[in-house]
């Protein structure tokens, strides 16, 4: 679609026949096998398979957390912060001083922390939580706050492993709205790492479908939906149950 | 003005007559777990004024609860008593406060390079197997009759449990957060100042407590074996009263030793429970 047109000349991300073995000898397991991925600025991209196909290494490597054993990743020196399934806060930390946690690491000021920090507890719907600590929040305001401190890591980039994947349903479809938002407002890049089908297509510009184990790029999906695409429920059944039979074939073949 | 006084002082007895149900449960726990601390000490003195009372031993070697009272209050008016409470707390501030720095300084640099704590591991758990008192030998013949023989076995006796309560908290942080800290850019001195330390912190207190516990032992064990001259310390009222056959005074200068044990443990417990409530390691309390 359009999509097409929009791509700028550097990509946000280039992965280039990206391989990464876990363990060294017989006992080694190769994770991801010839990965070849560009993703362009502001694109939202989500990555779908089945559990174990290496879609956590990915973001990973993707992140910085790791090395691959061969290829190349090229972030072109963006920053890319990182969301995990769990919310990872730092359960002894209010809301607020979690969300300031990357603004410590680069030594903000701190009255520019402590604003900074409510301004994104705002963004993502949390501002009168800020004195509450993890354990007196729910489930999905406490993976409202891991948003907003990833967010205070100002990146370009935004990786996240199954971000929604503990939460309700309903949780889940006001965070896809509010991820949605702020992923226009921020033109953020988002690589966005989930085994919900429905999920994928909800939210992402493409869908890439990866391979079980070795993971592999299967099959690739532009999502040429309007948003907002709560509007087309016909045509994202559609697409996901097509993307679904598909995931079936790779899962089956092994 | 009569009838602002009399206001203030209607309100708590109102209350008194009908409490609510919090301050009815508040009250009932209270008087579950004071009653039950109150029941076991009646119980204790009980079973010795029986025994005293059977007339197994001699009142000179097995006074009554009341005579030791009556002594334990008679010493509590003279200054050397104080004075002895002074020295022996001092010793065992200095003793563990070393043992603290010491132990955390060890569990860091064993947490921090998995060599050293291969190493160093089990010889820090044998260190702290073996009783305190053992090393009282050596500790007199390399720093001679004196305090600091009484404080370096109080060091050896509290350390390794430090150093374990340390180790032990930072080789229980969640691999997540350490991920996440990564991701956020937390590095070197701030990741020990952000993660680290709170992340250990409650594990840290635990052998705060158990360090606590074995310098106090080390401690009574080395003021009974090291008699410093002119300087009169718990120890020293002890050994007094054991060279004079005076059980009263020995029976009320140990339940001064328990009263110290038992005040001090209190208030590390009292620490611990704070922790544990702000981590979120207890009952859930009010989630939104």
């Amino acid at each position: 679609m359009t999509a097409v047109f929009e791509k700028t000349a550097s990509p946000a991300a280039r992965l280039v026949d990206v391989r990464k073995t876990h363990g060294a000898g017989r006992s080694s397991v190769t994770a991801l096998d010839g990965i070849s991925l560009t993703v362009d600025v502001g694109e939202f991209i989500c990555v779908v398979g089945a559990s174990g196909c290496g879609k956590s290494t990915l973001l990973s490597l993707v992140a910085g957390l790791d090395q691959p054993t061969s290829g190349v990743i090229d972030v072109a020196g963006r920053r890319v912060a990182m969301m995990f399934q769990e919310p990872a806060l730092f359960p002894w930390l209010t809301a607020a001083r979690n969300t300031e946690l990357p603004l410590r690491a680069r030594q903000t000021p701190r009255e520019t922390r402590r604003r900074r920090a409510q301004e994104l507890l705002n963004t993502v719907g949390l501002g009168e939580f800020a004195d509450k600590r993890p354990h007196q929040l729910s489930g999905g305001m406490r993976q409202r706050v891991a948003l907003a401190r990833a967010l205070a890591q100002e990146a370009d980039m935004l990786v996240m492993d199954e971000p929604f994947g503990a939460l309700d349903a309903i949780t889940r479809d006001l965070l896809h709205e509010e991820l949605e938002r702020i992923w226009r407002e921020r033109r953020l890049t988002i690589l966005f790492v989930t085994h919900n089908v429905r999920e994928a297509v909800r939210l992402g510009d493409r869908v890439i479908l990866l391979s079980n184990r070795p993971g592999r790029v299967a099959a690739e999906f532009p999502v040429a939906i309007e948003r907002p695409r709560q509007a087309h429920p016909r045509e994202s059944a559609e697409l996901a149950a097509e993307i679904i039979d598909r995931l079936h074939r790779v899962s089956s073949d092994g | 003005m009569a009838s602002t006084v009399v206001v203030p002082s209607l309100s708590p007895s109102r209350r008194r007559f009908a409490p609510s149900p919090r301050h009815r449960q508040v009250i009932a726990k209270l008087v579950r777990v004071l009653g039950a601390k109150l029941l076991a000490i009646a119980i204790v003195l009980i079973v010795w004024q029986s025994v005293y009372l059977s007339g197994w031993k001699s009142s000179s070697v097995l006074p009554s609860p009341a005579v030791v009272f009556a002594s334990l209050w008679r010493q509590m008016h003279e200054p050397v008593l104080w004075h002895a409470i002074e020295t022996t707390m001092g010793r065992a501030v200095l003793g563990f406060g070393v043992a603290v720095l010491l132990g955390t300084g060890i569990g860091l640099l064993v947490s921090a390079n998995r060599l050293i704590g291969s190493g160093f591991g089990p010889i820090i758990a044998a260190v702290q197997a073996m009783p305190a008192i053992a090393w009282f030998p050596f500790a007199i013949i390399f720093f001679g009759l004196n305090t600091a023989a009484i404080v370096f076995v109080i060091v050896i006796g509290a350390a390794p449990s430090v150093a374990t309560g340390v180790t032990s908290g930072i080789n229980h942080i969640p691999p997540l957060l350490v991920r996440a800290s990564q991701t956020m850019g937390l590095r070197g001195i701030a990741l020990y100042r952000h993660l680290v330390l709170p992340a250990a912190l409650p594990m840290v207190v635990s052998g705060l407590k158990q360090g606590w516990a074995f310098a106090w032992r080390s401690l009574m064990a080395g003021e009974l074996l090291v008699i410093v001259a002119n300087t009169p310390s718990i120890g020293v009222l002890l050994n007094n009263a054991q060279n004079l056959s005076d059980m009263p005074s020995a029976m009320a200068i140990m339940i001064v030793i328990l009263t110290a044990g038992m005040v001090i443990d209190a208030l590390l417990s009292q620490v611990d429970k704070a922790i544990r409530r702000r981590w979120g390691l207890t009952s859930q309390e009010e989630a939104v």
